[in-house]
């Protein structure tokens, strides 16, 4: 996915593209309002994360001129402020959620999907592997004409592998990905849902391979 | 009023009516001595007049005839002096100074100044009497001699008069003795009624309300009143310098906080190490404490500003907890946690909306800190018999043993271990309850996992 990050602290836009970098997500980063306005302007961005403090105006603002020239992009304010009327004026003028810095990188992503399941309708962003369907974004898994539905953890385990099939995850980087650190879980807890991702794919051509002392792979066969 | 340690020196409704009722009581005393005083007064100078007038007809009657004094003492001279209460009269005519006719032991005072007429009042005969004594001179062909006559007379219908005046008097006293005590009493209330309505709307004010008094006082309370609005308005700005002061300073700590939790996310991506990753959550979780703290410390500011001002208006809580539970849903699917909403159609109550939604997500979030994965958290939003919302979770549940300290400011329960809170959600919650007349009620479900009721 296409992001556009308006932030004016260097180091925080740094880390958080860094980290949308890792996920195999493209970022492009404005330092100011003028700026992400220009870039809005230009590129097409699948979505915005607007910080509300910048050096030349007002986030809001920028929700303001955005919206008036009809773009839909849809938007994810940071903020650093826990008021909470700033964060109802904030959706008010048409950003679709907010975060509240420092935040959860799993919840800023849980957030984003939230806000394209929203938004785009789900025929976009459907991958396909072997003979198995996946929407991360609906959170489905079709195969041989059936549908399942995905519970959360599971669908964000699923979406890590089939986007590298053949990749060798360690079971830390799956953990990482699965739980927030406030979890208080230990790294075994994602054999569990290796084990349902497993069942779920039984009577596909994809299979979890476990490599004792590395990680998961996902195969096809 | 003693009751919250204030020293009480005296009242000032008793100090103001036994002033008031102590200056009538002394008033009515003096005023009926001096009803008394002047009623004798009057009633002497009549009984005086009455003896004058006898005592110069029987003078007139005197003449000298061959050498001799004759007296023939005419009727009207004793007949006048009659009383209702038949006064005994004694007289006695002295020529010069002997007596020759009457009482002879009736003496006659000092002719000193010689005055047409001396009055006084003796005991005669055991019984206190008033005399009258008047002389002339009288001259014939050879003679010229002193003729003084004096009647004295008892004072048994004087003393009836004056007794029945100081009766009349006494009455009159005493029915103005309890006007002027009841009109002290309205002057009491009166006066002190200001105090009490102020005393009152002071009091009936809710915790957090540091508006200046705007009711019309007497101006001798001005004083008074001024001060306080003085002290309330310190009161309110040392509030808002504290919040403005809270909200900057999280806010310049929130954002170096997002850039560490950042680097440290990502750096925890990289790193295999076991020690290392353990080192890098601690970390996290520290900074997460930091700022939630911060996040709580504001909210809390902000809340005690509002409820300085509190607007009431019409809230749907089932619009709020719809909201909520429609904000958080991505958080809750992260955690693999169910919201269930159960609501009235419309639960419409009267309040701060930012504040009622601030309690629900607190309640909630709250519910999903100490919700394990794959539960349900049930949020029930009834209008009868009170409106209320009520959270529960399939968590741990409160310890019972603490549930009543649970509100208080930076407290956590011992089953919050390993959790990341600050100890002000509940506290915020159980003001919020309060600033609107309701309360917060905590408890377990029977099946297990807390149960947190916010009533209005």
């Amino acid at each position: 996915m296409k992001f556009l990050l308006i932030e004016d602290n260097k180091e925080l836009a740094n880390a958080i593209t860094t980290r949308l970098l890792l996920d195999g997500h493209v970022v492009d980063h404005a330092m100011s309002k003028t700026d992400g306005l220009a870039f809005a302007e230009t590129g097409e961005y699948d979505l915005i994360l607007l910080d509300i403090m910048l050096p030349d105006g007002d986030g809001r603002e920028f929700l303001g001129h955005h919206r008036a020239g009809h773009k839909d992009t849809p938007i994810i304010v940071l903020t650093a402020r826990s008021q909470v009327s700033d964060r109802i004026s904030v959706l008010d003028l048409g950003a679709d959620d907010y975060v509240t810095k420092p935040f959860d990188h799993a919840e800023l992503q849980a957030r984003c999907r939230a806000v394209l399941r929203r938004r785009a309708g789900s025929s976009q962003n459907i991958i396909k592997l072997a003979d198995v369907e996946f929407n991360p974004v609906a959170g489905h898994l079709s195969l041989g004409g059936s549908t399942i539905a995905l519970r959360n953890r599971e669908l964000r385990l699923l979406e890590l592998l089939i986007n590298s099939p053949g990749h060798i995850f360690s079971k830390q980087k799956l953990f990482d990905r699965l739980f927030s650190i406030d979890d208080d879980v230990s790294e075994n807890a994602i054999e569990v849902y290796i084990g349902r991702l497993r069942k779920h794919l039984e009577h596909s051509r994809l299979t979890i391979t476990t490599l004792r002392g590395l990680g998961y792979r996902l195969d096809e066969q | 009023m003693n009751s919250s340690g204030i020293h009480v020196s005296g009242s000032l409704r008793k100090r103001l009516a036994v002033t008031l009722i102590g200056g009538v009581t002394i008033l009515t005393v003096l005023l009926f001595f001096v009803i008394r005083n002047y009623a004798t007064q009057i009633a002497q100078q009549s009984q005086d007049s009455i003896l004058r007038a006898s005592v110069t007809s029987i003078l007139d009657a005197a003449t000298i005839r061959n050498g001799d004094v004759v007296l023939d003492i005419p009727y009207a001279a004793f007949s006048m002096l009659s009383t209702t209460t038949d006064d005994r009269i004694f007289y006695a005519i002295y020529q010069d100074d002997t007596v020759i006719s009457g009482y002879e032991n009736l003496d006659i005072p000092e002719a000193s100044a010689r005055a047409e007429s001396r009055f006084r009042t003796i005991t005669f005969m055991q019984v206190p009497v008033r005399q009258v004594t008047a002389s002339r001179v009288l001259v014939g062909a050879d003679l010229q001699t002193h003729v003084t006559a004096t009647i004295a007379q008892t004072q048994d219908s004087l003393s009836g008069t004056l007794n029945r005046i100081s009766r009349n008097a006494a009455i009159f006293g005493a029915g103005f003795f309890s006007l002027a005590v009841l009109l002290s009493a309205w002057v009491t209330s009166t006066t002190i009624g200001p105090l009490t309505r102020l005393a009152d709307s002071v009091a009936r004010r809710g915790p957090q309300d540091l508006s200046p008094v705007s009711k019309p006082v007497p101006s001798e309370m001005v004083p008074l009143v001024s001060s306080l609005n003085l002290l309330m308005a310190r009161l309110d700005r040392s509030f808002k310098q504290s919040e403005d002061f809270i909200a900057e300073a999280a806010h310049r700590v929130r954002t170096p906080i997002a850039t560490v939790r950042s680097h440290a996310e990502m750096t925890l991506q990289r790193v295999d190490k076991e020690e290392n990753r353990q080192a890098l959550r601690s970390m996290i979780r520290a900074i997460d404490e930091t700022s939630r703290a911060a996040g709580q410390l504001l909210d809390h500011a902000m809340i005690t500003f509002r409820a300085n001002q509190l607007e009431f208006h019409d809230v749907d809580l089932v619009q709020i907890a719809q909201e909520i539970v429609l904000r958080l849903t991505p958080i809750t699917e992260m955690k693999d946690v169910e919201l269930r909403l159960d609501v009235d159609p419309s639960v419409k109550v009267s309040g701060d909306p930012i504040l009622i939604q601030n309690v629900v997500r607190n309640l909630i979030d709250n519910a999903l800190k100490y919700s394990p994965s794959e539960s349900v958290i049930e949020i029930e939003v009834r209008g009868t018999p009170t409106p209320r919302l009520e959270v529960r979770d399939q968590g741990p549940g409160f310890l019972y043993d603490e549930i009543d300290t649970l509100t208080d400011r930076f407290t956590r329960g011992r089953n919050a271990t390993g959790v990341i809170g600050s100890g002000l959600g509940l506290t915020i919650a159980r003001d919020v309850a309060a600033a609107h007349g309701g309360k917060l009620t905590i408890g377990n479900n029977l099946a297990g996992g807390a149960c947190v009721t916010f009533i209005f």
